[in-house]
């Protein structure tokens, strides 16, 4: 891979990791305050049914772990695994994609 | 030949390790977490039902591992990124100072997850 | 008399430890112990030093596990129990007992164009650089480099990505990327970019945990992370 793309993947996987410092502090303070009462579907779902605010934060949450995981990944599996190669970064885009559809899918779950 | 643990055995090379199996760690564990979530799509009752699973005792000592997991991989991040982009040409004393306090946010969050789960 | 018991590496790629008893005295170095050995027990014993105060770089060693200067490293400082263990620098292959191949470690310094490219003339006036300029700040704090190796041998990133550069040619590419007389600052930073340049380092401080002068190679990767991306953004990469 050319080095202006493994710059730039560098820079997208530390962008998105202070994206992801954000939104990982507000979903520890709020799985703490959650489960004081215990955790249950009505709970849950009746605090993020049809509040906007909520999805917006969680879609943009799902985007920068889908952008941050996958490169974290790659360099832990070239490094100690060997999985170098075109058709091993493919399968790491799929990855993030994957986690991207998922992820958001979810996120529809509880909002809708 | 390659190094072993005698060469590898600093505070900052632990950091290193932790930041790293931990987000291997989370990586594996969201696919489950979206999915998971995703069934409340199914209605909710099905969310319901998984949740009761949680209630067992060993669930819920895994999932005060994966907060724990997930604010050591925070205040881990948190330290690189001001290792990577704030200029520190000099003798960088405040390292270790922020090694002390990584370890003190994640064990601070772990246990106040553990005190509301338990 | 009190001994010291050292086992020391012989052969290739493939040796083993062969041990040594050696008098102990005040204020011994490890360089000393090796020495002693060639000298009186084992005249066949390859090593490699020069200066013997830590100026040329040219007698790092794995000691005890730990790769040190073993020129200005007292026993007293590191033996376990009367015991020592002398190896080559690893991450680098070894030619014979203590010497290490390092043509890689500075062919690799080559490749992050560690070299200064004059721009002037020897009719041009001196340059006036102010020391007080970041720019030279930033050259200052990592030029004391004696190109050891220790950091390169301490590196697991050199470990497991055998196409990295590692931190002492990095470094070095720093220095001259913040030395504005140097006329090939674009092409360098071309030159140190990507995984097997800047942006495969992971921050472990190995490098500045180990290194005998007390540089910081993390600090100046992070710098040249940061350049390069930045020129990266501006398609200038
Ligand atoms: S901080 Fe970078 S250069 Fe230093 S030991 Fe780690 S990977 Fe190697
Ligand atoms: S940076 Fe330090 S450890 Fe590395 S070669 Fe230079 S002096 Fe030796
Ligand atoms: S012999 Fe020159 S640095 Fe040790």
């Amino acid at each position: 891979m050319s080095a202006r793309r493994e710059a730039l993947l560098w820079l997208a996987q530390r962008a998105s990791a202070m994206l992801l410092a954000a939104c990982v502090l507000l979903h520890l303070a709020t799985m703490v305050y959650a489960v004081r009462s215990g955790l249950s579907a009505a709970a849950i779902l009746g605090r993020t049914g049809g509040n906007l605010a909520w999805a917006a934060a969680y879609a943009t949450f799902v985007l920068a772990v889908a952008v941050h995981a996958p490169l974290g990944l790659r360099s832990v599996c070239t490094e100690w695994f060997g999985w170098r190669g075109r058709a091993w970064d493919a399968a790491f885009l799929g990855f993030g994609l994957l986690l991207a559809l998922a992820g958001w899918r979810a996120v529809w779950g509880v909002f809708q | 030949m390659r190094n072993d643990l005698r060469s590898r055995n600093h505070r900052c090379f632990w950091a290193f390790l932790v930041h790293r199996v931990s987000g291997v760690a989370l990586s594996v564990f969201l696919p489950l977490h979206f999915w998971v979530l995703g069934q409340a799509l199914e209605g909710a009752g099905r969310l319901e039902s998984f949740l009761r699973w949680t209630d067992h005792p060993l669930v819920k000592l895994s999932e005060i591992g994966l907060v724990l997991l997930l604010a050591a991989h925070l205040s881990g991040g948190l330290r690189l990124l001001l290792l990577e982009f704030r200029p520190w040409p000099a003798a960088p004393r405040w390292q270790q100072g922020a090694l002390a306090l990584t370890a003190g946010v994640s064990a601070a969050f772990g246990l106040l997850f553990a005190l509301n789960v338990l | 008399m009190d001994l010291l018991r050292v086992k020391i590496w012989r052969g290739g790629e493939s040796g083993g430890f062969a041990t040594y008893d050696v008098p102990r005295q005040g204020d011994q170095t490890v360089l000393d112990v090796v020495t002693y050995i060639q000298r009186q027990l084992e005249p066949s014993l390859a090593y490699r030093f020069a200066c013997r105060v830590g100026m040329c770089g040219s007698c790092a060693m794995t000691v005890n596990g730990v790769a040190r200067w073993t020129c200005r490293t007292h026993v007293a400082k590191v033996e376990i129990d009367g015991g020592l263990e002398i190896a080559p620098l690893r991450n680098l292959p070894v030619i014979k007992d203590l010497v290490a191949d390092m043509r890689e470690f500075f062919g690799k310094w080559k490749k992050a164009r560690g070299h200064f490219v004059a721009t002037a003339t020897r009719r041009d006036e001196f340059a006036r650089i102010s020391p007080e300029t970041p720019q030279r700040k930033a050259a200052d704090a990592a030029i004391e480099c004696i190109g050891c190796g220790v950091c390169y041998a301490s590196c697991d990133t050199v470990s497991w990505n055998p196409e990295y550069l590692g931190p002492a040619a990095l470094n070095r590419a720093w220095t001259l990327f913040n030395d504005v007389r140097d006329g090939a600052r674009a092409e360098r930073l071309q030159d140190v970019a990507g995984d097997a340049g800047c942006q495969g380092c992971h921050t472990h401080l190995s490098c500045g945990e180990r290194c005998p002068k007390r540089l910081q190679p993390t600090a100046a990767i992070a710098g040249l992370k940061r350049a390069t991306a930045l020129a990266a953004m501006r398609g200038k990469l």
